[in-house]
């Protein structure tokens, strides 16, 4: 049990992009940072430690980012933290932030995540051919793509479900002013037609590459409740991973990602996600996998997440909203990206998502990523009232 | 038990990463590129050369108080390389690693002195800048540092023979290149020389009847060594698959659109990916039956096998794969 409260008191990032151009790496995470400090009310001083992720260093040839961004975050004299899984990282970099609260070691933690893609090429650092391992031939769609036919066949989904996700998702990024997609003409048709790039995957069933950086200050009790703004309570957290390959995987609807929201629920007092949350910030880098988290996350039973779906439940007038924000098919930062979709869920229960808030009424969100093969699961829920 | 096979392995992105610099860094370049030195003045009167975007002390934005520094120079601390290595340092004659700090400038540089031998070499001794020509708006713009003797006014840089793109240095090149040589280990060592026979090995843990092909050494849910090894049949069934109609993706990948599968072996409990021919993309099936296609000169590597092509078989019922997906 957690032995001490933790709130995000502060949330920041940048306008993501195709290509930031305009600044250096450490320009990009600083601009989240600053605005997180901000956000916070706090200035360098008042930080205690740091924590910081991205995804694999391949992406950029930036081995040691924790060396590089010391001083551009303010590190210098303080711990400084660099975590690392896969595509959730933003997520587990968030958790180890709030830990070190949780745990009372720290009282407020500034946490920073990021990724510069434009810097070199994401297919290229995930597909790099390695001796004695089989070749990797089709890209990371090629990984993804034949587990949403296997999907596809097991619920029966019409072939249109992807491309609904497709849609609601850009058109949430319109209300968005720092997603990188802006898409104002998106429609069924528009995604229909696009270019088939791994059927079932057509191009704009899959996420951007994006340059963009998030950032949040973590606060103890007594931070959060000195704070001058509102604040989103940590109700819960949890981490699972499994491997990418064993006998009877269920590579659809990982164990990991079952136990690791059981996990959460249990610690958050969540009995039905659908009614116990307001929204939901999920990880759907192509548009298959909300129906697929639908199901792995609990929000309905086993086969029934395309249904949810298609009749719009998780849409911003559905009655339990899913990336309200554009989600990663409109903004992909991948080191980010994990962090994006917990600080957005803070946003969303301090009230402060803009354009694209949701109507509190549990004042409760859902922060999920997810990395690698399906296999590193991060996840927390956030609240507007302090945990009991 | 054979020796595990070892193998050379270069990581290096094509053309190199790229690097955007920031106004800060950018201004350092495109002073280089003019054939100056400058350092930013901090707030407390400190000089950084070369700048950094940020105080080091106080994490605040350095500013814009720019000032020209050298071109004269003090080592304060060097090494000596007796031998440098061709491709890795800038000098192909022997060469000092030097931290020299620019006149004017609180801070130094890590460069290089060209000195000849290292008896010249000492703490303290001045030092100036040989330009190159060709100034690209890079720190090896200054091609080395060389001894100043007493008296002696440093040669100012020569005008620019580059090609110069755009009033300001924006971003660079850098190329990275990571040589390793890996080891395949015992399980892969295994698999890797069996396709050399002809022979898919799978391996399973005593404790376990769960086939692993290729195996990594260790059975995945108890992490017990997977010391039995099992022969599997080069036939099986695609559980999945999608049809890839991108090109490129790697330069192994055949004319799209192609068929990149999941395959469950005859014998094996686990799927691997392997490439669909031999019939139109548009009739591959999840449950068909495939079977290896074998290159005529079987190697210890896996394009011994070159892809998979349909049997004349039924499909495999679903029930019989669906554990797999």
């Amino acid at each position: 049990m957690a032995a001490e409260r933790c709130a995000v008191v502060g949330v920041g990032q940048t306008r993501h992009r195709s290509a930031r151009k305009d600044v250096s790496m450490a320009g990009l995470v600083r601009e989240a940072a600053v605005e997180a400090l901000e956000d916070a009310g706090m200035t360098w001083s008042d930080i205690d430690a740091l924590v910081v992720g991205k995804a694999p260093d391949m992406f950029e040839g930036i081995a040691m980012p924790e060396l590089y961004l010391a001083d551009a975050l303010g590190a210098v004299g303080k711990p400084m933290i660099r975590v690392h899984t896969a595509g959730s990282v933003g997520g587990s970099t968030a958790i180890v932030a709030a830990k070190l609260v949780e745990a009372g070691v720290h009282e407020r933690v500034l946490t920073v995540a990021f990724e510069k893609q434009s810097e070199s090429n994401a297919t290229w650092g995930l597909s790099v051919p390695m001796p004695f391992a089989p070749p990797l031939v089709a890209g990371a769609g090629g990984y993804f793509a034949p587990l949403i036919r296997a999907y596809i066949s097991r619920s029966g989904a019409p072939r249109h479900i992807g491309h609904l996700v497709a849609v609601k998702d850009r058109r949430a990024a319109l209300r968005n002013p720092k997603a990188h997609l802006h898409l104002p003409d998106i429609d069924l048709k528009m995604v229909e037609e696009s270019f088939l790039l791994w059927d079932p995957l057509r191009y704009l069933d899959t996420c951007p590459s994006s340059d963009g950086a998030m950032a949040m200050v973590l606060g103890s009790e007594r931070v959060a409740d000195a704070s001058a703004g509102p604040v989103a309570w940590v109700h819960g957290m949890a981490l699972r991973s499994e491997p990418t390959m064993f006998a009877g995987r269920d590579q659809i609807n990982p164990q990991a990602g079952r136990d690791c929201a059981q996990d959460l629920y249990r610690q958050a007092g969540i009995t039905d996600p659908r009614r116990d949350f307001d929204c939901a910030e999920v990880y759907v880098p192509f548009s298959w996998y909300e129906p697929m988290w639908l199901e792995n996350l609990g929000f309905c039973e086993l086969g029934e997440g395309w249904k949810l779906t298609e009749a719009g439940a998780t849409g911003p007038d559905g009655d339990i909203p899913w990336n309200m924000s554009g989600g990663v098919l409109s903004s992909n930062p991948i080191g980010a990206s994990g962090m994006v979709r917990f600080g957005e869920a803070a946003q969303q229960v301090r009230r402060r998502a803009g354009d694209y808030q949701v109507e509190l009424k549990t004042g409760k969100a859902l922060g999920h990523a997810y990395g690698g093969g399906s296999q590193f699961f991060s996840m927390w829920v956030v609240g507007s009232d302090k945990p009991q | 038990m054979a020796e595990p096979l070892v193998a050379d392995h270069v990581l290096e992105y094509p053309g190199g990463y790229t690097r955007s610099v920031g106004p800060v860094i950018g201004r350092f370049l495109t002073s280089l590129r003019d054939g100056r030195i400058e350092g930013v003045r901090l707030a407390d009167g400190r000089v950084l050369v070369p700048p950094t975007e940020y105080d080091p002390l106080t994490s605040n934005p350095v500013g814009d108080d720019w000032v020209a520094v050298g071109p004269r120079g003090v080592v304060q601390s060097w090494t000596w390389v007796e031998r440098p290595r061709p491709g890795k340092h800038g000098l192909d004659r022997p060469f000092a690693f030097a931290l020299i700090r620019p006149d004017g400038a609180d801070t130094a540089m890590v460069h290089v002195v060209d000195a000849g031998s290292a008896d010249v070499m000492s703490v303290g001794m001045r030092v100036m800048p040989r330009w190159r020509a060709a100034r690209v708006g890079s720190i090896t713009d200054i091609e080395a540092w060389v001894p100043l003797a007493d008296g002696e006014e440093p040669q100012p840089a020569p005008a620019n023979t580059a090609e110069v793109e755009g009033d300001t240095v924006n971003g660079i090149v850098v190329p990275i290149r990571l040589e390793y040589r890996r080891s395949a280990g015992v399980a892969t060592t295994r698999y890797l020389l069996g396709l050399k026979e002809h022979k898919i090995l799978g391996e399973r843990a005593p404790s376990s009847q769960e086939v692993y092909a290729a195996s990594r050494g260790t059975d995945p849910k108890t992490g017990e060594p997977t010391s039995i090894v099992v022969e599997v049949q080069d036939r099986g069934t695609i559980t999945t698959f999608c049809v890839v109609n991108i090109p490129g993706l790697s330069p192994l990948a055949p004319e799209v659109p192609y068929v990149s599968a999941q395959i469950l072996l005859d014998g094996a409990n686990n799927t691997f990916f392997g490439l669909i021919r031999g019939v139109p993309v548009d009739d591959v099936r999840m449950g068909m039956r495939v079977q290896a296609v074998w290159a005529d000169e079987l190697v210890a590597d896996h394009t011994s096998i070159k892809w998979w092509e349909p049997l004349d078989e039924p499909d495999a019922s679903y029930d019989s794969y669906k554990g797999y997906l």
